[in-house]
């Protein structure tokens, strides 16, 4: 009998050692990967780097040399440009969620919607902006991109907007309005100050997710070959200008979208190991 | 949370003040505008993309969901070609992406040391953060050769000739497809799925643990027997939410399925989705008949993700409560 429930206990013992190794080997296999993917960007893109990606255009096909510049310019602009509308509306809208929504249903509903739009495919947000900005000017331009990456910006910073206000402690809020000062004056001068660090760096892991974002720019933005301020216009970028040259069939259009990957990734996974860690670090006391 | 803090009105807090109240009432209406605004969004894009694909709907009817055939010149447009490989991928990315998300995550939880548990959570975020045409470029130019090479013919001999199955892996070894699109998809998913198994599996309270540790559980009875049976809403949730993601993921797929509107049994062979036929015909559709099909595409994508969001929530939400209380 004893030695009955010891195998059994053994079998038990293996079977949980086998299981906790398939564990470890998922483990292996996802960092891998991950390291497979960052090598294939770091080799191909850094052979593919020179001065001139910064001070040439986009060429046209199967012609040599040739740069990104109108392309890092352009999505320099709509990135920017998605700041300025998506900040101010995101900070707000947190702001409602966390000191004047807590317990009712509205709130419940914006944060839920906001979660839906945080996770919902970007292409959506593209064809969205498509019918609402680009058919009513009937034409692609730089203003509809931009839109469209504030439409995918806005709900992370809604929502690290709302987290980092609620970290706040009430004491806080309390002293202040018990000195007798007007609920939108606490809000700014100390809530926002309280929660400063969190709200910034939820806005550039925002940054770091549209920078990335593709899908979206494909039918608002469109793309051009020429150096281009004009935002009424279509206007280059790098994800629609690596997607296009990577897809082509010209050696030196898939080198230059290497060469931009590898700067792209390097700033967004710059951006958002930053914005992590800070918010992190913020989150856990 | 302070319930006086809830409980008071807005436009009350500095009503003795001159400027307190009506700055407190405008402020209080700028908050509630930028709230409401997030609400008219998801509404908008709605309404837009039904009304985009109005045209497309009434002039093939229920017949746009079931037919197959996609053919521009004719201005004959049905859907069920990109249905179907989204469907496909998806479920090859959720059949691979969710036992890998388990293993890192019991892994991370309760097997790795605690010291190393922080930078491999890390390094699992970072792929999340790596942009989705990265993946489509490494998954069209290193890992769909890597397929055709050393994966796809292993599976045409082995699994081929097994019948039912063997359908599936017939074939020539392309490298792009269906197969390599789940995979790589499934690369994709897999830091959203584990960081929220490992954040729930996280809060399992150690009693319960220690006690069936007390019975003489092993380490792998107490995380199936208690860890994933406590957790279980959420850990659906997490793959829900997955899910929500590889269904509407673009250009990775765009880059690796092939983008051709065939249907076929085998996952060697290439096809589109929903998703990728957007990004690859939506700026070239000139005519209305065309870019309303494909808006009505867009449309039928927008409600499936939101059924499969809103669900994911919803349980991720039930969990939160209950660790709430």
């Amino acid at each position: 009998m004893a030695t009955y429930s010891g195998s059994l206990y053994r079998r038990r013992q293996i079977g949980s050692a086998i299981a906790l190794t398939l564990c470890g080997i998922a483990t292996v296999l996802g960092l891998v990967f991950l390291v497979w993917i960052l090598w294939t960007t770091l080799i191909h893109g850094l052979s593919a780097l020179s001065p001139s990606l910064l001070t040439e255009m986009t060429p046209p096909p199967g012609e040599d040399g040739g740069g990104l510049a109108n392309a890092f310019m352009g999505s320099l602009l709509m990135v920017v440009l998605a700041v300025i509308i998506g900040t101010p509306i995101g900070v707000l809208a947190g702001t409602y969620l966390s000191e004047f929504a807590r317990g009712k249903k509205i709130g419940e509903a914006i944060r839920f919607v906001n979660d839906i739009l945080l996770s919902a495919p970007s292409i959506i947000i593209g064809l969205f902006v498509y019918e609402v900005v680009v058919r009513p000017t009937s034409r692609f331009s730089g203003f509809a991109g931009g839109i469209a990456l504030a439409f995918i910006f806005l709900p992370v910073v809604v929502r690290t907007t709302d987290e980092m206000l609620r970290l706040v402690p009430d004491v806080m809020r309390e002293a202040a309005l018990s000195l007798g000062i007007p609920r939108w004056k606490v809000t700014l001068n100390v809530l926002y100050r309280a929660a400063s660090t969190g709200i910034l760096t939820g806005i550039l892991l925002a940054i770091a997710r549209i920078s990335g974002e593709t899908a979206p720019l494909l039918f608002t933005a469109l793309n051009n070959q020429y150096w281009s301020l004009d935002m009424s216009q279509p206007m280059a970028n790098i994800p629609v200008v690596i997607f296009q040259f990577a897809m082509s069939p010209y050696e030196q259009w898939q080198n230059l979208a290497w060469a931009g990957a590898f700067v792209m990734t390097a700033v967004v996974l710059i951006l958002s190991v930053v914005s992590r860690s800070v918010l992190n670090r913020k989150g856990g006391k | 949370m302070s319930e006086a803090l809830a409980s008071l009105p807005a436009d009350t807090a500095g009503v003795k003040r001159r400027d307190g109240a009506a700055g407190d009432r405008i402020f209080y209406w700028i908050v509630l505008g930028c709230g409401l605004f997030v609400l008219a969004v998801l509404l908008a894009a709605a309404i837009s993309m039904a009304m985009g694909g109005l045209l497309a709907f009434r002039t093939f009817g229920f017949g746009f969901l079931t037919g197959t055939e996609w053919d521009p010149v004719a201005e004959q447009f049905a859907g069920l070609v990109p249905i179907y490989g989204t469907l496909v991928t998806s479920a090859l990315a959720m059949i691979i992406g969710v036992p890998v998300s388990l293993g890192i995550a019991v892994f991370i939880t309760e097997v790795a040391p605690r010291s190393i548990r922080g930078p491999i959570g890390g390094a699992v975020e970072l792929l999340a953060g790596i942009p989705s045409i990265i993946y489509g470029m490494w998954g069209l130019f290193t890992f769909a050769p890597f397929m055709s090479d050393y994966i796809q013919p292993v599976l045409i001999d082995w699994l081929g000739p097994i019948p039912l199955i063997g359908a599936l892996f017939s074939g020539a070894p392309l490298g792009i497809g269906m197969l390599t699109s789940g995979i790589v998809l499934a690369i994709m998913i897999i830091p959203f799925i584990s960081s929220v198994m490992r954040d729930v599996f996280l809060v399992v309270p150690a009693q319960l643990k220690e006690s069936a540790y007390a019975l003489g559980s092993t380490k792998w009875e107490v995380v199936r027997d208690i860890v994933i049976p406590h957790t279980r809403t959420a850990v659906v949730g997490g793959i829900f939410l997955g899910l929500g993601r590889a269904l509407g993921e673009t250009m990775a797929v765009t880059f690796v399925l092939g983008n051709t509107h065939n249907i076929a049994v085998s996952l060697m062979e290439p096809g589109t989705s929903i998703a990728a036929t957007l990004a690859n015909e939506f700026a070239e559709a000139s005519d209305d008949l065309y870019r309303s099909s494909l808006a009505a595409l867009g449309l039928i994508l927008f409600v499936v993700t939101f059924i499969v969001l809103a669900a994911a929530k919803l349980m991720l939400v039930r969990m939160a409560k209950q660790r709430g209380e």
